[in-house]
């Protein structure tokens, strides 16, 4: 493959400004999309959806959330999972006490929620930033997760605190395969991610980075602070929302509200970091990585005959161990390394 | 020197300002105006009080005492965005460009406030959204053009070397199209062939748009030159207010400032 | 009456303990300007080695309590080298999420060579009322819990002099002031650096040690970490008398507002309550109680 831009010429700025301006780009996109959407369906087992591909993209959909927050906006938070368990639970609710609710309706009902209690949450970086922030985030991730687990109305009076998603069926048709699941999550998620690449292209994502880089000159510029913050607080917390939802809906099955701890929230946050700092690309990326990785290991661990509890312990230690490597090695992450790699390709085979 | 222009009547009045931060002075009862279409200098020593008079002026500071009037309007203070739509524009002492940022995203924040589409619009990048978006993006082109900035106009701005980025600064500052330019030492640091072509987008601007400026210098041979009248600081309070050649025979400025050279 | 003043003190006294674990923050963000997320890491690294030195070699404690200061000491050093020096001059949020990482590696590395499950942890200090405050004021003060105040006293005492008194301290005080300056006079900067993280490992022990032997040492140890932020949102980053107050002050708050408040909302606000607290004074005063003042200038 030869990733040559030599001979395309913008000739307008319609055309410099399409999404993905270099044609091997989009080529390139075009046949993801083409092993996404036709050659994997076909060829899958159920386990490589259930296990590998659904949460994949459903990480990648909240990854995509937080760098919209953290990699774009520059507010960094450690509560992204419990903005997950908001859209998980409203959407299990509108589902639950609404008859007749659109499945995609609800999620997407969901998402607006988790945005709603995102803005009250977001209130704090007005004042706030760095640390306290994080701090506040925290604040966040607990208060939701014991309200969830305290308040029996969100689980619907369930006794155990467990709720179970609801059969998800659109125009009739009914998801209840992996294989059926993981095209729902994937046309989601594939929307979802286009949007999101529009938004960190227009004024939107300019004014969220404006504030990132330099939030006095922003205002002076005529960026209201506190607008921008919170529309990133209320964006980022609707995609995580929706992420959420289809964790609820198509990958768990059943779920607590500590399904979405801490835990979760700092394993987004490791998927921004290794994946890329301000990058859509790199959401996926990051994810993937993050995914793979305990897969991997266990499969190591299988074939050098450790035990089991090796697995969980070997994988903090790599995932922490990664996290230092790249914040010293490459802070942005593999989607700058994909990056250097086209540069590289750009002059393949004559660099001089 | 200005052939098309003409200074017209006072658009900005700042009176008896007192800024002060904890038990520090910074600005004492000063009192000035602005005409417009003019070049109006702030000089004055370090620590004199001139970038605290800017952002004054644009509303980064609230003044204990004082009000401003622009375009007819009187205020207690200056509100930030709001200066910024009534088209007052800022460059800074030290560069506050968006690092992260190329140069052509850089310049297009300062359209920022041309644009009505909202973010569901822009999410699918569809009519409106899309069309003001190509629209700015041809202003933007023209300030590109007009600034000489098309070799680097996608770079990242914290690649650039220092001369490059005041200019990528005062490019998003013409951007927002500003009747009022705030410039906070536009060529400091700068050799003196930078200096000559930071001195001439000033001038062209100035003739070109209309565009009032106000300007802080300490290069004295720029300010002589290119300024209309010129307002003097020291320590916080003013001591001179003139054309150039009144502030250069005034026994107290002198005695203040230009003496030390 | 008498038994808001028992949940007073109890609530204070574990204030001491949270107060402990903040030090170890303070001490590292002061020099270096690290907000180190590992802090409750290392406590919980530091009680599971004692434990498992004991369990493993069939040593006493007092003989594991020195081998896993130098344990601790050598890792403050290593961090400093491997993770720290690497990075410096980055901006603080990289520096916290570098923190964050060694966070995940210490918690890994402790249980994969230690083994995860709960140990019990004995200092020898009886957990019981003591008796005279028992049957003047018929309160129940624990003598452990008054112990460990009385070593957290003891330390902090000598923190204080080992900042104000000696040239270490003094130099620690320069490089926390102005990094560049510090290096331009002659102060041996990761000399200094990697002094303040084994100083904070050693912290680190002496609350692992309290909070192991009071609540068994385990995985949980490292949640006491998170409960120190909401005190030095209080106390302000970079002050030693902010985090024993802020600690006082989260302590005898969350403790107060679970018996008092807890049984309306259905129990367990212990776990966000100190944070929603921070955060309530946060608006009101962004710099904590005894932080210094933050102008910003452009």
């Amino acid at each position: 493959m030869i990733y040559r831009e030599a001979g395309q010429f913008k000739t307008s700025y319609v055309t410099d400004a399409q999404i993905f301006p270099i044609a091997q780009d989009r080529i390139g996109i075009a046949l993801m999309l083409l092993v996404a959407f036709v050659v994997i369906p076909r060829t899958a087992t159920p386990y490589f959806f259930s296990a590998i591909m659904t949460p994949f993209l459903i990480y990648a959909l909240a990854t995509i959330g937080l760098n919209i927050l953290t990699g774009y906006a520059g507010q960094l938070s450690l509560g992204t999972a419990a903005f997950m368990a908001v859209g998980a639970f409203a959407s299990y609710n509108f589902m639950a006490r609404i008859d007749g609710m659109p499945v995609l309706l609800a999620f997407i009902l969901g998402g607006i929620c988790a945005a709603l209690v995102g803005i009250v949450f977001g209130l704090p970086s007005l004042r706030i930033r760095g640390f306290y922030l994080a701090a506040s985030t925290l604040a966040t991730q607990f208060f939701v997760v014991w309200c969830l687990t305290k308040v029996p109305w969100f689980t619907n009076n369930s006794a155990s605190g467990v709720i179970t998603a609801q059969q998800i069926e659109i125009l009739g048709y009914r998801f209840d395969t992996p294989q059926s699941k993981y095209l729902l999550v994937l046309v989601i998620v594939t929307v979802m991610a286009l949007m999101a690449k529009n938004l960190v292209r227009s004024t939107t994502g300019r004014a969220w980075m404006a504030i990132r880089d330099m939030d006095v000159a922003a205002e002076v510029i005529g960026f209201r602070i506190v607008h921008t913050k919170l529309t990133a607080f209320a964006i980022s917390s609707f995609y995580c929302g929706v992420a959420g939802a289809l964790y609820a809906y198509c990958y768990l099955g059943t779920v607590e509200p500590e399904a979405y701890n801490l835990d979760v929230s700092f394993r987004i946050l490791f998927m921004v970091l290794i994946g890329g700092v301000g990058s859509i690309l790199g959401s996926f990326l990051g994810a993937g990585f993050i995914v793979l990785i305990p897969i991997a290991l266990s499969y190591l661990v299988h074939f050098t005959g450790l035990s089991n509890s090796v697995t969980s312990n070997l994988e903090l230690m790599v995932f922490g161990a990664l996290i230092i490597f790249f914040l010293i090695v490459e802070p942005h992450g593999l989607a700058r390394l994909w990056q250097i790699g086209k540069e590289k390709l750009r002059l393949w085979p004559f660099p001089h | 020197m200005s052939t098309a222009r003409r200074i017209g009547d006072v658009i900005l009045k700042v009176d008896h300002i007192s800024l002060s931060f904890g038990g520090v002075k910074a600005l004492t009862d000063i009192s000035f105006d602005v005409r417009e279409h003019e070049i109006r200098a702030i000089i004055g020593p370090n620590g004199a009080g001139k970038s605290s008079m800017l952002n004054v002026i644009n509303g980064v500071y609230t003044p204990q005492q004082g009000s401003i009037t622009f375009r007819g309007r009187e205020r207690r203070d200056m509100d930030t965005y709001e200066a910024a739509a009534h088209g007052i524009a800022r460059t800074f002492q030290n560069i506050a460009l968006f690092s992260g940022m190329s140069v052509l995203d850089n310049i297009m924040t300062g359209r920022n406030l041309k644009i009505k589409s909202n973010f569901l619009e822009q999410a699918i990048w569809f009519g409106r959204a899309r069309r003001e978006e190509i629209e700015n993006r041809r202003v933007v082109e023209e300030i590109i053009d007009f600034l000489q900035l098309q070799h680097v106009r996608k770079t990242p701005v914290a690649r650039l070397p220092y001369g490059i980025k005041k200019r990528v600064e005062l490019a998003r500052a013409l951007a927002a199209e500003p009747s009022m330019l705030l410039l906070d030492e536009p060529m400091a640091g700068m050799n003196v062939e930078e200096k000559q072509d930071m001195c001439r987008f000033v001038l062209d601007t100035n003739d070109q748009f209309g565009t009032t400026i106000v300007l802080i210098e300490h290069d004295m041979g720029v300010v002589m030159d290119i300024s209309d009248r010129v307002v003097v600081l020291d320590y916080g309070k003013k001591i001179g207010d003139g054309t150039p050649e009144q502030v250069r025979s005034d026994p107290e400025v002198i005695k203040a400032y230009l003496g030390a050279h | 009456m008498q038994f808001f003043f028992e949940v007073l003190i109890t609530g204070l006294l574990s204030g001491v303990m949270y107060a402990l674990v903040a030090l170890g923050f303070v001490l590292i963000y002061k020099a270096s300007g690290v907000f180190n997320f590992a802090q409750g890491a290392m406590v919980f690294f530091a009680a599971l080695t004692t434990v498992a030195l004991q369990e493993k070699f069939g040593i006493s404690l007092w003989i594991a309590i020195p081998i896993t200061m130098v344990v601790m000491i050598a890792f403050g050093f290593l961090t400093e080298r491997i993770v720290l020096r690497p990075l410096v001059n980055q901006n603080e949020i990289v520096l916290f999420m570098a923190t964050i990482g060694l966070t995940f590696f210490l918690e890994g590395f402790a249980q994969l060579v230690w083994g995860s499950g709960v140990r019990a942890l004995d200092l020898g200090i009886p957990d019981e009322p003591i008796a005279a405050i028992l049957d003047s004021a018929g309160m129940v003060v624990s003598k452990f819990d008054v112990t460990a105040a009385v070593i957290c006293g003891v330390l902090v005492a000598a923190l204080a002099v080992l900042f104000n008194k000696t040239k270490i301290g003094r130099a620690l005080r320069a490089v926390a002031d102005d990094h560049q300056a510090a290096l331009t006079v002659g102060i041996p900067l990761q000399h200094v650096w990697g002094i303040v993280w084994a100083v904070a490992g050693f912290v680190a022990l002496v609350a692992g040690l309290l909070w192991g032997s009071r609540s068994g040492v385990q995985f949980a140890l490292t949640f006491v970490a998170l409960k120190a932020l909401p005190v030095l949102i209080l106390g302000g980053f970079t002050s030693v008398p902010g985090a024993i107050v802020g600690g006082l002050i989260i302590g005898a708050t969350e403790k107060l507002a679970e018996v008092y408040l807890g049984p309306y909302v259905g129990g367990g606000i212990e776990g966000w309550f100190p944070y929603v607290l921070a955060l309530l004074f946060l608006v009101v005063r962004p710099e904590g109680l005894f932080g210094e003042k933050i102008i910003r200038r452009i």
